[in-house]
Parts: C-alpha cells; sequence; structure tokens
C-alpha cells in the first residue's frame, strides 16, 4: 500500500525540460532509502502549467512542486517524503498572491486552477494514460457501457443535442446533428474519424488529450460508431506528436486486450475498431475533406461541400468526424447526462473549452473554462496578467484563421457567438496574449505568411490572393504603403472569405481584416508617419544615439556586428543608418541607455 | 472481457489505489510526525499501519492520512493529530502500529477518540 503518490508530468512540454531525467533520479533515490514500498511513482499527462515545468505532484497532500532539477530530487525524497516537510523553495508560488502570502501548497487552491473547470482535461494530470486501469477507475468504459446496455442509438444524439455540445475544433457545429445525419445516411460501411490534425500556431490542448487521457477519445469514438453504425474508426494524429502517438498505440493495444475494442464488445454483438494514420504536418489537412483524402492516401486536399462526409466522405462513406476535445467531453456527457453538461456555459455555447495560453502572459499552458467566461478572467485571474508591468494589448484566438480582442472587449464572456461577433472565433482554442510591444501589421503578416505557406493551392483565391495580400502587408511595413493599399487590401479579404474552396482560404484574411477593425490607426501610422508604434518593423525604425547620455565608452561599436557605429573615445559616437542592421546589439551592450529606438 | 461485471471488478479494485490523488478527499485529516525524532520513534510503522487501514476499512473517501515535520513535543513521539473540521484537533502520542488500528477503528470509524492514548492523558 502506497502512502504517496509522486505525479511527474510526461506531456510533451515537461518532457523536453527533462521530465524523464526526473523520474529516473526519484526511482533510483527511493530505492536507495528503501521506500520502494512506499512511494509510488507515476507518470501522467500534461497538468496545464507548461511554463514552470517539469512539474510534480505529490498526493495525498498535492503540494505542487515546479521547475524541478535532478539535483533536487534527494532532497524532496529526504525531507518530504521521509521527513513530510515539503521543500518549500521548489512549491510553485502562486501568481497574484503578495509577497507575504503562503505557498500554493496543494494545486486545487492556486489561481490558475482555482477559476478552471475541467472536463475534457479531467484526467490529464490525475492519471498514468499508459494504464487502462487508472482510466477505469476513474469510470472510464463505464459510458459505452451504458450505452450498449441501457440505451439506442436515438438516445445517444438526444442526449448530446439536449447538452448542447459543439465541435471544439472551431466551427462549433452540434455534435448531435452531425451524428444523426450520418446515423440517417443508408449504407453497408460508415466510418468515425478522429482529427487530431492540431495545426494552429500554439495550439496544443488536443495534443494533451491524447497525451494525458487518450481512453476517454477511443471510449467516445467507439459511442459514436455505435450511435451511427460504424464499425471502424481512424484517428488522424499528426506525425510530429511522437507522445501522443505513443500512448495512443498503447491505449488501442489495452482495450484490445480487455476486449473494449474489437470484436463483441462487452459481450453485445457490437464491433469496433480503431487505427491510427499519421499526417506529415499540412495545415490544411485540419480541414475535414482534406483529412479525409490524406487518409485515403492521396494528397491532402480539400474538396468541395455538399456532399458533406455525413453523406459521403472517408472512401466515400458516410462519416463522422470530430475533433479530440469534442470526443473527450463525451463519455462525460453520458454519464453524467445533458442537464450537468448544459449547465454549465451560456444560451447558446454549453460547457467548457480548453485554451492554450501563451504569449506574453505569465502562466502559459493549457486552461480549461466554463463557456461565458470573461476573457479579463483568463488573463489576469488564471493567466496571471502580463509579465514585466506591461500593458495588455490583444489577445488573439483561433490562429491563423481567428482575429484579435483588443484591450477594450477585454470584458467580453467567451462563446463561439461572442467571438463571432466581434470579428475572431473560437478556433480550435490557441489564446495567444499580446501586450504594447506586438506591432499589430506585423501579427497579421505572421499569420498571413503561414496562410499563404500552408495553402494547398487547389483554389486560386486562396492560392494567390493571399500572397497578393501579404505583398500589399510587406509594403505596408517597408514605408511604401498608401491610403488606398487599405482598402485593397479590405477587398481583396472579402473576396477570399465568399470564394476560397474551404476553411483554410475563406478564414486566412481575418487576422488582417480584424486587426484593420480594431488597429486602423497602427497601419494608418505604418503609412503615414511611415512609423511602427511597437517599434517592431525594421525599416520602419531607427537606432540612434542619445548624445547627452552618451560617455563615448565604444562598448557599442565594439558589439556592432557591421561596424555601423563609429566616434572617438569619450566623445558621443554615432550610428550610420545605411549600414544598422537594427539587431539592437548596440541597444542590449549599453551601460547608460544612451540608444533609442525612433 | 465480456461484461459490465468485470469492468465493475477492475474499477473496485484500482479505486482504492488511485483514491489518494483526491486531495480534497477528507473530512478527517491523520497527520503524522515524520520529523527525524519520530522516525527515531517508529513513526513509519505508524504510517504505514495508517494508510493501509485506512484503505481497508474502506474510509479511504473520508479519511486524509499525510504527514508532517516535528511538532515539538519529541520526548512523546511517534506523535499523531487527527484533524476534523468543526472540531477540537486530537493528538495521540507514544502511537505504535497497534494503537493505530484501534484509532482507525474506534475514533476514525467509530467516531470516538481514545482518551487514554491522548496526549491529556500522557501528561497527567
Amino acid at each position: 500500500m502506497f502512502r504517496i503518490h509522486a505525479l511527474i508530468c510526461g506531456g510533451t512540454g515537461c518532457t523536453s525540460s527533462g521530465s524523464v531525467r526526473i523520474r529516473e533520479a526519484l526511482e533510483k533515490e527511493i530505492k536507495e532509502k528503501g521506500l520502494e514500498e512506499e512511494v509510488k511513482i507515476v507518470q501522467t499527462g500534461c497538468f496545464g502549467l507548461c511554463s514552470l515545468g517539469p512539474i510534480m505532484i505529490v498526493y495525498p497532500e498535492g503540494t505542487f512542486y515546479s521547475m524541478v532539477k535532478p539535483e533536487d530530487v534527494p532532497e524532496i525524497v529526504e525531507e518530504h517524503f521521509l521527513k513530510g516537510r515539503p521543500v518549500e523553495r521548489l512549491v510553485y508560488h502562486d501568481t497574484g498572491a503578495d509577497e507575504t502570502a503562503q505557498h500554493a501548497a496543494s494545486l486545487s487552491e492556486t489561481n490558475f486552477y482555482k477559476k478552471q473547470k475541467r472536463v475534457a482535461l479531467r484526467n490529464c494530470g490525475v492519471i498514468n494514460p499508459e494504464n487502462i486501469d487508472e482510466y477505469i477507475a476513474m469510470d472510464g468504459y463505464f459510458a459505452i457501457a451504458k450505452v450498449l446496455k441501457e440505451m439506442t442509438p436515438d438516445d445517444v444524439i438526444d442526449t448530446l443535442n439536449a447538452a448542447g455540445l459543439r465541435g471544439r475544433g472551431g466551427g462549433g457545429f452540434p455534435t448531435g446533428k452531425k451524428w444523426s445525419f450520418a446515423k440517417a445516411s443508408v449504407s453497408d460501411k460508415k466510418y468515425v474519424v478522429c482529427n487530431a490534425d492540431e495545426g494552429d500556431p500554439g495550439a496544443f490542448m488536443d495534443r494533451s488529450v491524447l497525451e494525458g487521457d487518450p481512453h476517454a477519445v477511443l471510449e467516445a469514438m467507439t459511442i459514436a460508431g455505435y450511435t451511427i453504425g460504424a464499425d471502424e474508426g481512424w484517428i488522424y494524429v499528426r506525425a510530429e506528436y511522437p507522445i501522443a502517438v505513443k500512448r495512443l498505440q498503447i491505449a488501442i493495444e489495452q482495450a484490445r486486450e480487455y476486449g473494449l475494442l474489437g470484436k463483441n464488445i462487452l459481450g453485445t454483438d457490437f464491433n469496433f475498431d480503431i487505427h491510427i494514420r499519421l499526417g506529415a504536418g499540412a495545415f490544411v489537412c485540419g480541414e475535414e475533406t482534406a483529412l479525409l483524402t490524406s487518409i485515403e492516401g492521396n494528397r491532402g486536399e480539400p474538396r468541395p461541400r455538399p456532399p458533406f462526409p455525413a453523406v459521403k466522405g472517408l472512401f466515400g462513406k458516410p462519416t463522422i468526424i470530430n475533433n479530440v476535445e469534442t470526443y473527450a467531453n463525451i463519455p462525460q456527457i453520458i454519464l453524467k447526462g445533458a442537464d450537468w453538461f448544459a449547465s454549465m456555459g451560456t444560451e447558446t455555447s454549453k460547457g467548457t473549452k480548453v485554451f492554450a495560453l501563451g504569449g506574453k502572459i505569465t502562466n502559459t499552458g493549457l486552461v480549461e473554462i466554463p463557456m461565458g467566461t470573461t476573457l479579463r478572467e483568463i488573463i489576469e485571474e488564471i493567466g496571471g496578467g502580463v509579465p514585466n508591468g506591461k500593458k495588455f494589448k490583444a489577445a488573439q484566438t483561433g490562429g491563423p484563421s481567428g482575429g484579435c480582442i483588443p484591450a477594450s472587449l477585454i470584458d467580453t464572456p467567451i462563446d463561439y457567438e461572442n467571438l463571432g461577433k466581434i470579428g475572431s472565433m473560437m478556433g480550435s482554442g490557441g489564446l495567444l496574449v499580446m501586450d504594447e510591444d506586438t506591432c499589430m501589421v506585423d501579427l497579421a503578416k505572421f499569420f498571413l505568411e503561414f496562410t499563404v505557406d500552408e495553402s494547398c493551392g487547389k483554389c486560386t483565391p486562396c492560392r494567390i490572393g493571399t500572397v497578393r495580400m501579404l505583398e500589399i502587408l510587406e509594403k505596408i511595413t517597408s514605408g511604401n504603403g498608401e491610403m488606398e493599399d487599405l482598402d485593397k487590401l479590405e477587398e481583396l479579404a472579402n473576396h477570399i472569405k465568399s470564394s476560397a474552396l474551404c476553411g483554410l482560404g475563406q478564414t486566412a484574411p481575418n487576422p488582417v481584416l480584424s486587426t484593420l477593425r480594431y488597429f486602423r490607426d497602427e497601419y494608418i501610422a505604418h503609412i503615414k508617419d511611415k512609423k511602427c508604434p511597437a517599434h517592431v518593423c525594421k525599416k520602419l525604425m531607427q537606432y540612434v544615439i542619445d548624445p547627452d547620455k552618451c560617455r563615448g565608452c565604444s562598448a557599442c561599436s565594439r558589439a556592432c556586428p557591421v561596424g555601423a557605429i563609429s566616434g572617438e573615445i569619450k566623445k558621443p559616437f554615432k550610428i550610420d543608418p545605411s549600414k544598422c542592421i537594427k539587431c539592437g546589439a548596440c541597444k542590449a551592450t549599453c551601460k547608460f541607455n544612451a540608444i533609442d529606438i525612433q | 472481457m465480456k461484461s459490465i461485471e468485470e469492468l465493475m471488478a477492475i474499477k473496485e479494485k484500482m479505486q482504492s489505489k488511485v483514491s489518494l490523488r483526491n486531495s480534497d478527499a477528507g473530512e478527517l485529516r491523520v497527520v503524522v510526525g515524520m520529523a527525524t525524532c519520530g522516525i527515531a520513534a517508529g513513526a513509519r510503522p505508524v504510517l504505514n499501519a495508517f494508510v493501509e487501514g485506512v484503505n481497508e476499512a474502506g474510509l479511504s473517501d473520508k479519511v486524509m492520512v499525510t504527514q508532517t515535520g516535528c511538532i515539538g513535543i519529541c520526548q512523546y513521539e511517534p506523535v499523531v493529530e487527527v484533524y476534523e473540521e468543526g472540531k477540537d484537533k486530537i493528538t495521540y502520542v507514544k502511537m505504535t502500529a497497534d494503537k493505530a488500528k484501534e484509532v482507525i477503528e474506534r475514533h476514525l470509524k467509530g467516531g470516538k477518540p481514545i482518551a487514554e492514548y491522548t496526549i491529556g492523558a500522557a501528561t497527567k
């Protein structure tokens, strides 16, 4: 009987910050101290606070250690495991708490976790994802048992409709409706597909669910199979997610061994099995028709809809395709009921949503919040605010398909409709926080560069239109913009939106349109004043030495990689703008703060 | 596996093994002093007896067994304190694994603290 469970995060974030070495050190130390019978080491999925990794949580108290190093391990074992004194210096210090406040001894007490409501992520960071028994202990596979024994396919659809679950991949289409279309299609063969081709820069919630709770996705897909009458499922996951792929493989093998996948599941005559297909990392393959084409072994290009996949999908057969997070919600809805799920969220958007917090924010990581939570709560309370005393400028949701939310709309409750109204979108859930040092024109350019790269080239508006837009943005950010360019940008954007073949092209202009809507003055500053207010666009800024502050120490001229700075010792130095490459090395070197950006 | 009964059996077997990870659980908190003085006096078998006993008695939803450092009364180690919301803390002293079993049975399960093992009795 173990008296202590030490949970170590084995998600991608903590693995890359060295959690495997922590686990090895811990195993060795525990053996040396003879505690093997008393302390259990568990490798889990993501806890959410990725920037503080490697993370370790020690139960029963739930002591939350962050940024653990292998050399800390002997102290933790000796002091905490043996003598019961948590190692204070490693305990996570809560954000938002004042200096005198206590360390957050337990994870659930921190501001980061208090406001969260974990449904899709409920097992992430709690169970060992490579052990099916731990999933079963958390009511795992009881939803499929309930469905097979007590529910008809129509009951399942009714439950999902009553719960109000909508697709978490971005579109927000009602899941129950999607399933009912596929169920209504008559065919000898149907498919269930899981879209795990998470491609938005900065989004990693699907990866974390697959890494932390893979069985939940398998269980939900099996429920889907029973509901629409399919016996085969495919998970399309990107090859860049090696840990997720490995855990999925382990999970599928374990489920087959237990008879939870395969023939005659739980003694019924229902058969269902799941295969994995690795994606090669094309953004367009996250679009459902391109994804299906890719599974079929063809080049990942979208096809026109209708026919929708529910009618004619994978290999021409009726198919439902849902996102990882959507699936992760379903077993809970079946077990706890539609009313429970519908009690969370807003009028039109029920339940919770997982967001990947990134950018200029203190707590970078994964958060799950009820729909209707305001952006302010997410950023200031859960996220711990913008670091270094900078001001919050805007948040970007939906990645390259989404738009930005300016500081003036920080109190908007987040749901599908509200985000659409203000010109952004839910997207898969990347939430990028920007402070005053971010140039919004540059940001729009960044996302557009991404879509230009990732456009599959099948339709003209997306292939050529986005390139033209990018050229205009480049013109503006290099100081050659004209006011008419803004009108051209808007016109082009609207044409692309209405005529592109698939979601990638239709949403590609969003970052430009929404920055034009809320930060038009920044575009105008670039065009009229030839200035980048945030000092980001290199061609529009100049490094100058303030002669009053310069002591003539020559440190900057020695740091300059291109020899652009010259002068006499003890007299003010000068930067030659024709040579300067604006790398900022001089500014970083100057001890007298004499170098300004204009 | 061919039935829900088998699934249920796995769940029941596993539940006690993961229940430790629910730090919100527990109206009762059993804290064993595990500083050098406590360990030297034999606190580890006491702690293990509590962990196992609480689980065997099916109390793991109700009782959280944890450890702490030196409570400051080293001559009375092993010391075990029982916290219950809205009630006074009970401090047991000079504990053994056998006494721990009695405390689980009579106090944690039965709701009646064992006066003769408490610090009050020891200092009389």
